[in-house]
C-alpha cells in the first residue's frame, strides 16, 4: 500500500482528539439504542439439580466448547487455550522477517499472514458451528431444523491401536518438520534450525486440530492415540 | 472570537482563572502544543502524529474503541454494584430487581452486557490489525506481549462476570468451564496423571469448594470488580505508554 509522504505530521489537537470524541459519542448512542432494544439474557434462577441443555458458553468461548466434541476436556479446555496464548506471546520473537511494518502487506509477509489468518479463521469457524449449529446434547442441527427433532445417538467411533497411533503421529510430526524445510529452503535458512523447529511445532499442533476433526468426520476415528493415561 | 467585555477580561486576567487554564485558546501552533502537553489526560497523545495514523483504514480505531468500552464497563459496573449482592440467595433477586424496579436498571445491565461483548469483539479486531500491519515487530515486541496479557484479562473479566447473575445460563456455563479446569493434567482431579483429589485440586482453589456455591460466587465477584480491572488498568497504562514512546508503527 502506498503512503505518499510518511514524514508528514499533523497536530493531534484538535484533529485526533475530535475523532476520538466523535467516536465516543457515536458509540455511546449505539450502545444506548442497543441496550434499549435488546435485553441481556436472564433465565430461571440457578438450579444445580437441573442442567440446561444445551448449555452454551458465551460466544467467544464456544469455539473451545465445540472442540470438546473432538478432544478430551484437558486438551480442548486447557492445553489448546494455553498453547494459543503462549504462541501469541511468542509471535514477535519468532517472526524475524523485518519487512512489512506499519502497513498492510501480503506479499512481503506471506508465511506469517497465511498461517495467522488460517488460525484466526479456524477460531471463528468453530465459534460459528458451536453457536449456530449445535442443539440439545450438542448435536448438529441445521438452522432450519427444529431442536425438537430428536437426533440419533452418536455414530460408532473407533480408535486405531496404539502402535498405529504412535506411528501416525510420529510420521506426521517428522514429515511436517522435514518436508517444508526441503521444499522451502529459503524459509528454513531465514529461520535457522532452532527457530524453525519452534515455529513448525506450533504450526503442526495447530493443523492437528482440523486434521483430527476431519479424521473423525470422514473415518469416524475417535482418538488418534490411546494410552493408559491420556488420549489424543 | 475574542470577547472583549471588561468582565471577561477581568476573569481571564484573574489569578484563579490563570491557575486553572494555563494558556489561551486561540488557534495557534503554540496553543495546540500546550493543549496536549499541559493536560494530564490528553498528554497520552503525542503533540503530532503522522498522517497515516489518522486513517480509519490503518488502525480501524480499534485500540481506542476497546479502551472506551472498558471505560463504559467501569462506569456501568459501578452503578450495578449499588444494586448487587454477591450471594446465591440475593444475586438473582437483584437481577429481577434491576429489571423491574430500579429506574433505568435494565438499560444499565444491558449496556454493561453488550459493551462487554463488543469489547471482546473489538479487542480481537485490534489484535488482527496489529498483526496485519506488522506492528509487533521491533521495537514493539513487548507491547504485543502486554496486549496478549490484556486479551487474557479481558476474557477472564467476562468469564468471571458471567457467573454473577446466578441464573441457569451462568450457572451451567461456568459449570462446563470449571469442569474443564478440573481436567488439567496433574493439578486437576479429573485430568490425566492427576495427583490431587477433588477437594485439593485447582478447581477447588478457583471455586473455593468442590461445587459452585457461595464461595465461588464471592471469588468470581472479587476478581471481577477489583483484581482483574485493576490489573487491566495497570497493563493498559503500560500499553499506552509504550505506544506513546515507540510511536505508532509506520512504514520505513
Ligand atoms: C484492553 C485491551 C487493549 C486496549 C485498550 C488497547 C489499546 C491500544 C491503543 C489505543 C493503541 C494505539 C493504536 C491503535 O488504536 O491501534 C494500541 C496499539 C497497540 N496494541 Fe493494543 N490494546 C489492547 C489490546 C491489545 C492486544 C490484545 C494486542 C495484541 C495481542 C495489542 C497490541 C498492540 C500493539 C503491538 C500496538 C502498537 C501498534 C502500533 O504501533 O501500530 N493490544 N493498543
Amino acid at each position: 500500500m502506498a503512503y505518499q509522504d510518511h514524514s508528514k505530521k499533523r497536530y493531534t489537537w484538535p484533529d485526533l482528539v475530535v475523532i476520538e470524541f466523535l467516536t465516543a459519542v457515536a458509540l455511546t448512542i449505539i450502545l444506548l439504542v442497543w441496550a434499549l432494544l435488546v435485553n441481556a439474557p436472564l433465565l430461571e434462577v440457578a438450579n444445580p439439580g437441573m442442567s440446561e441443555n444445551p448449555s452454551k458458553a458465551p460466544w467467544y468461548f464456544v469455539g473451545l466448547q465445540e472442540l470438546l466434541v473432538y478432544f478430551d476436556p484437558w486438551i480442548a479446555g486447557v492445553m489448546i487455550p494455553f498453547i494459543i496464548i503462549v504462541s501469541l506471546v511468542m509471535i514477535p520473537y519468532l517472526d524475524n522477517n523485518p519487512r512489512g511494518i506499519g502497513h498492510y502487506t501480503y506479499s512481503q509477509r506471506r508465511f506469517a499472514v497465511t498461517h495467522f489468518i488460517i488460525g484466526f479463521s479456524m477460531w471463528w469457524i468453530l465459534i460459528g458451528i458451536g453457536y449456530f449449529l449445535r442443539g440439545p446434547n450438542w448435536q448438529f442441527y441445521w438452522p432450519w431444523e427444529s431442536w425438537g427433532a430428536v437426533k440419533g445417538v452418536e455414530e460408532h467411533l473407533w480408535s486405531p491401536p496404539p502402535w498405529a497411533g504412535v506411528t501416525g503421529l510420529i510420521a506426521y510430526l517428522t514429515l511436517g518438520m522435514i518436508l517444508p524445510a526441503i521444499i522451502q529452503r529459503g524459509l528454513y535458512r531465514r529461520f535457522g534450525t532452532f527457530r524453525y523447529i519452534i515455529v513448525m511445532s506450533i504450526l503442526l499442533m495447530m493443523y492437528l486440530v482440523p486434521i483430527k476433526i476431519l479424521l473423525r468426520l470422514l473415518f469416524h476415528i475417535r482418538y488418534i492415540l490411546v494410552t493408559r493415561w491420556f488420549n489424543i | 472570537m475574542e470577547n472583549k467585555s471588561a468582565l471577561w477580561r477581568w476573569i481571564k486576567g484573574s489569578r484563579v482563572y490563570k491557575s486553572i487554564f494555563r494558556h489561551g485558546y486561540e488557534d495557534t501552533k503554540k496553543n495546540r502544543i500546550l493543549q496536549i502537553r499541559s493536560n494530564v489526560f490528553l498528554h497520552i497523545h503525542p503533540v503530532k502524529i503522522p498522517d497515516h495514523a489518522y486513517r480509519i483504514r490503518f488502525t480501524w480505531c480499534m485500540g481506542g474503541i476497546t479502551f472506551f468500552l472498558f471505560l463504559v464497563e467501569v462506569m456501568t459496573g459501578a452503578f450495578l454494584m449499588f444494586y448487587y449482592t454477591p450471594t446465591p440467595e440475593q444475586a438473582y433477586r437483584d437481577m429481577l430487581y434491576l429489571r423491574y424496579d430500579v429506574p433505568f436498571g435494565m438499560i444499565l445491565r444491558n449496556m454493561h452486557r453488550w459493551a462487554a461483548h463488543l469489547m471482546i469483539f473489538t479487542i480481537i479486531l485490534h489484535m488482527l490489525r496489529v498483526f496485519l500491519t506488522g506492528s509487533y515487530k521491533p521495537p514493539r515486541e513487548f507491547n504485543w506481549v502486554i496486549g496478549v496479557t490484556l486479551l487474557v484479562i479481558t476474557l477472564l473479566l467476562s468469564f468471571t462476570g458471567y457467573l454473577l447473575p446466578w441464573d441457569q445460563l451462568s450457572y451451567w456455563a461456568i459449570t462446563v468451564a470449571t469442569n474443564m479446569i478440573g481436567a488439567m493434567p496433574f493439578i486437576g482431579h479429573e485430568g490425566p496423571l492427576s495427583l490431587l483429589d477433588r477437594y485439593h485440586d485447582i478447581r477447588f482453589l478457583i471455586l473455593g469448594g468442590s461445587e459452585i456455591g457461595s464461595n465461588a460466587l464471592l471469588r468470581f465477584y472479587v476478581m471481577h470488580i477489583i483484581v482483574l480491572p485493576v490489573t487491566g488498568m495497570i497493563f493498559m497504562a503500560v500499553h499506552f505508554w509504550r505506544v506513546r514512546k515507540d510511536g505508532i508503527s509506520r512504514p520505513l
